[in-house]
C-alpha cells in the first residue's frame, strides 16, 4: 500500500482492487492496481490523463475486462466475472464522462427506466406504472431540480441539466456504490458549486467515488483523494497532503 | 430520428385511437369485399376480382415492413434479412399447399409432390411430415422463422454485434438461404420452388370467393400485427428498446438486458414477417427461392424508410405505396424501375427523413389544430383500385 496521512477508525470494505492490470496492444492502462474504498466513503480521485482514471471504472461496471487480478464488491462478489447488467443490479451506477442520458424520451421517462423494479424484459413487456413510482420520480425530480422539466425530451435540456438528470438517474436507484467520471467537466462556476452540495448531500447515505480533473471541486468536497499516475496509485490522503507530495508534484509539473 | 412527440405519448389506447383503427379496418376489411361482391362489376366502384389478390399482396407486403419497423424504428436494428423469414413463412405454407393437391397433380402420386417424382424422390422427406395438417402448418409458420432469428439473435446480439455488421450478416444470412433453397437436394423444389396450388382448407385457391377471403385474412392480420407491434412500442420495453438504440451502453449499466431486449422483439418480428409470408403465397400463388434474395430485404428497409421509420403507420403506408409505384412502373415503362427505386431511397433519406408520416405531421402543423395523433392511414390499398 501507498504511505497514507491520516489514520482513520477502520470502516468494512466495499470495494478493492487486488492487483488489477489491464492492457491495450502493450499499454498497460492500469498496471497491478490495488486500491480500497471503505463503505459510506466519499473518495475523489485524480491523475494526469492516461493515469488510467476512466479505465479503472470501467473495470469496475464490466465494461473492460482485466488480464490479471481482482475486483471485490462488498468483500465477496467478483466484479470482473460479471457483466454490466449483473453488476449494475448489484447497486453500482455510473456517470459518464459526457452526459449520456436518453434524448428521445422525457425526462420522466430516464428516471422510470433508472428506478428500481423488475429489469426482466417479460415484465417490462408487460409493466404497467403506478401511483408510487410515480411519486418517487417526482421527488427526484425536485431534488435535481428538473421537476418544472418533467414532461419534456431530455435531449432539450441544457448541458449542465443533464449532468443532473444522469445524476438523478444513479439517486432514483438506490445505488450503494456511484461511480461519478468527470461530473462537472464543461459545467459553469455555479453549476458546478450547485453539483457539489448535491454530492455531498448524496454522499451522506451511499459511497461514492467522484473522478476529477478540477482542483477547486476536488478541494470544495473535502474528501479523502487518490492520484492515479500510469495505472497504479501514486499516493493517497487528504487534498493538502497529496499537492504537496513531492512525487505528484513531479508527475503534475514534471512533464 | 424517430418522432418522439409520437413515441413517448402515453395514453395510446384512447377511443380516439379505436375509433380511427375501426375505422381503417372496416374500410378494408368490409368496403373492399362489398365493392368486389355487392355491387355490378360494371359500375366504377367496383372492384374488380383480379385486383383482389393484389391488393392482398401489398397488404402482406405491409405486415412484412411492421415487422421491419418495429425493430429498425424503435430498437435501431436494420436486418437486411427480414425477407427471409418472410420466405421461410411463404416455404412453410407452400408445403401445406403442394401436399394439399395430392392425386392431382401431373403425376398423380398421393403422397409426393410432382417435382419428387420427376427427381426420383423414392419417400417423402421427414421434414416435410405433418404439413398435410393445416394446425401444424400454421405451428411451423410460427416457430420456423422464429426459432431462425432467435439462433441466429442469439449469437449475434450476444456477441454484441450492431449497426452496420448486423446488417451485413442479416444479408449473408438471406444470401446463403437463397444459395441452399436453390440446390434441388434439399427437397424444396429448387429453382421452380412449390407452386400449382390446387386449394386451401377444401376451397379452390384460383376462385374470386376464396381470394376475397385470403384478402380479408390477410387485412386481419395486418389489423393484428399493428395492435402487436403498437402494444410492445408503447410498453415500457419499448422506452427501454427506444433507450438502448440511441445509448446502448448506458441501458447495460443502468441493469437492462439489451441482448434479451432485442432478441425478444427480433424473434416476434420474424414471426410476423413468416405470418405475412404465410399469408402471401396463396394469393400469389408460387414460392420460390427468389424470395431470398438480399435485393428483396433491402426494399423492405425503403418500403419503411419511405413511410416514415418508426411510425409504424408510415412503414405500412410506405409498403404499399412504393409497390403501388412498382406495379405501375413495372408496366409501364419496365427499365426505369430500380432507377425510381433508388432514388426514391435517396431523396426521402436526404429530404424527408420522417417519411410521408412526418410529411403529414408538418403539414398538419402549419394548419391550426389542436392534438396531432398519428392516424392508423392503411387505408391505402383503396387507392389501388383507383390506380387500376
Amino acid at each position: 500500500m501507498t504511505e497514507t496521512a491520516d489514520a482513520r477508525p477502520a470502516r468494512d470494505v466495499l470495494l478493492y482492487f487486488n492487483g488489477v492490470t489491464v492492457s491495450f496492444d502493450g499499454f498497460k492502462a492500469l498496471n497491478d492496481l490495488s486500491l480500497v474504498v471503505e463503505d459510506g466513503e466519499l473518495r475523489t480521485i485524480i491523475g494526469p490523463n492516461g493515469a488510467g482514471k476512466t479505465t479503472m471504472m470501467d473495470v469496475v461496471t464490466g465494461k473492460t475486462r482485466p488480464d490479471t487480478g481482482q475486483v471485490y464488491f462488498r468483500g465477496s462478489e467478483d466484479l470482473t466475472k460479471l457483466d454490466e447488467a449483473a453488476i449494475a443490479n448489484l447497486g453500482i451506477g455510473r456517470k459518464f464522462q459526457r452526459p449520456t442520458v436518453f434524448e428521445n424520451l422525457t425526462v420522466f421517462d430516464n428516471l422510470d427506466l433508472a428506478l428500481a423494479g423488475s429489469r426482466s424484459t417479460w415484465r417490462t413487456l408487460f409493466a404497467r406504472s403506478d401511483a408510487a413510482r410515480r411519486e418517487k420520480i417526482d421527488m427526484t425530480l425536485s431534488r435535481i431540480g428538473l421537476l418544472a422539466q418533467s414532461g419534456s425530451l431530455a435531449g432539450a435540456l441544457s448541458h449542465g441539466q443533464k449532468q443532473w438528470l444522469e445524476i438523478g438517474m444513479l439517486l432514483i436507484h438506490d445505488r450503494q456504490l456511484l461511480l461519478l467520471d468527470e461530473p462537472v467537466a464543461g459545467l459553469t462556476d455555479r453549476e458546478t458549486e450547485e453539483t457539489a452540495a448535491l454530492i455531498l448531500d448524496l454522499a451522506r447515505d451511499r459511497t461514492i467515488v467522484v473522478v476529477e480533473h478540477d482542483m477547486a471541486f476536488v478541494r470544495s468536497l473535502g474528501a479523502r483523494v487518490t492520484v492515479l499516475h500510469e495505472g497504479s496509485v501514486l499516493a493517497e490522503g487528504s487534498i493538502d497532503y497529496v499537492q504537496n507530495h513531492p512525487r505528484v508534484i513531479e508527475v503534475y509539473l514534471g512533464r | 430520428m424517430a418522432d418522439p412527440t409520437e413515441i413517448t405519448t402515453r395514453g395510446a389506447w384512447g377511443p380516439g385511437f379505436w375509433a380511427k383503427f375501426v375505422a381503417t379496418g372496416l374500410l378494408l376489411a368490409v368496403v373492399v369485399p362489398v365493392l368486389n361482391l355487392g355491387i355490378s362489376p360494371n359500375s366504377f366502384a367496383a372492384v374488380p376480382d383480379y385486383i383482389v389478390p393484389l391488393l392482398g399482396k401489398y397488404v402482406c407486403y405491409a405486415i412484412l415492413a411492421l415487422s421491419l419497423d418495429l425493430i429498425w424504428g424503435y430498437a435501431g436494428i436494420l436486418s437486411l434479412g427480414q425477407g427471409a423469414f418472410f420466405a421461410l413463412g411463404g416455404y412453410c405454407m407452400g408445403m401445406y399447399l403442394m401436399r394439399q393437391i395430392g392425386t392431382r397433380g401431373v403425376y398423380q402420386n398421393p403422397i409426393l409432390p410432382d417435382f419428387m417424382v420427376f427427381l426420383q424422390y423414392k419417400e417423402l422427406p421427414w421434414f416435410w411430415y405433418g404439413f398435410d395438417h393445416f394446425t401444424w402448418t400454421l405451428l411451423m409458420i410460427v416457430l420456423v422463422p422464429g426459432a431462425l432469428a432467435f439462433i441466429f439473435g442469439w449469437l449475434a446480439f450476444r456477441s454484441r454485434v450492431s449497426g452496420v455488421y448486423l446488417s451485413i450478416i442479416t444479408q449473408a444470412m438471406t444470401y446463403a438461404l437463397l444459395l441452399a433453397f436453390f440446390r434441388n437436394d434439399m427437397g424444396f423444389g429448387g429453382n421452380n420452388g412449390l407452386t400449382d396450388y390446387k386449394d386451401i382448407l377444401g376451397w379452390d385457391v384460383h376462385s374470386p370467393a376464396t381470394r376475397l377471403g385470403l384478402y380479408v385474412a390477410s387485412v386481419l392480420g395486418l389489423g393484428a400485427a399493428y395492435l402487436i407491434c403498437r402494444y410492445v412500442t408503447r410498453s415500457k420495453l419499448g422506452r427501454v428498446l427506444l433507450a438502448l438504440r440511441d445509448a446502448e451502453s448506458r441501458v447495460r449499466f443502468l441493469g437492462y438486458s439489451v441482448t434479451n431486449a432485442k432478441l425478444l422483439v427480433f424473434t416476434l418480428s420474424a414471426v410476423l414477417a413468416g405470418i405475412a409470408g404465410a399469408l402471401y403465397v396463396p394469393q400469389v400463388g408460387i414460392i420460390n427461392p427468389s424470395e431470398f434474395s438480399p435485393g428483396n430485404s433491402i426494399e423492405v428497409a425503403i418500403w419503411v424508410s419511405v413511410g416514415g421509420r418508426g411510425t409504424l403507420v408510415g412503414a405500412a403506408i410506405g409498403a404499399v405505396l412504393v409497390n403501388l409505384g412498382k406495379t405501375w412502373l413495372t408496366g409501364a415503362f419496365p427499365e426505369s424501375w430500380l432507377f425510381v427505386l433508388g432514388a426514391l431511397f435517396v431523396v426521402t433519406t436526404l429530404i424527408f427523413p420522417r417519411g410521408v408520416v412526418g410529411l403529414v405531421h408538418q403539414l398538419r402543423w402549419l394548419r391550426p389544430r389542436g392534438e396531432s395523433a398519428p392516424t392508423p392511414v392503411e387505408d391505402k390499398p383503396i387507392a389501388a383500385e383507383e390506380q387500376a
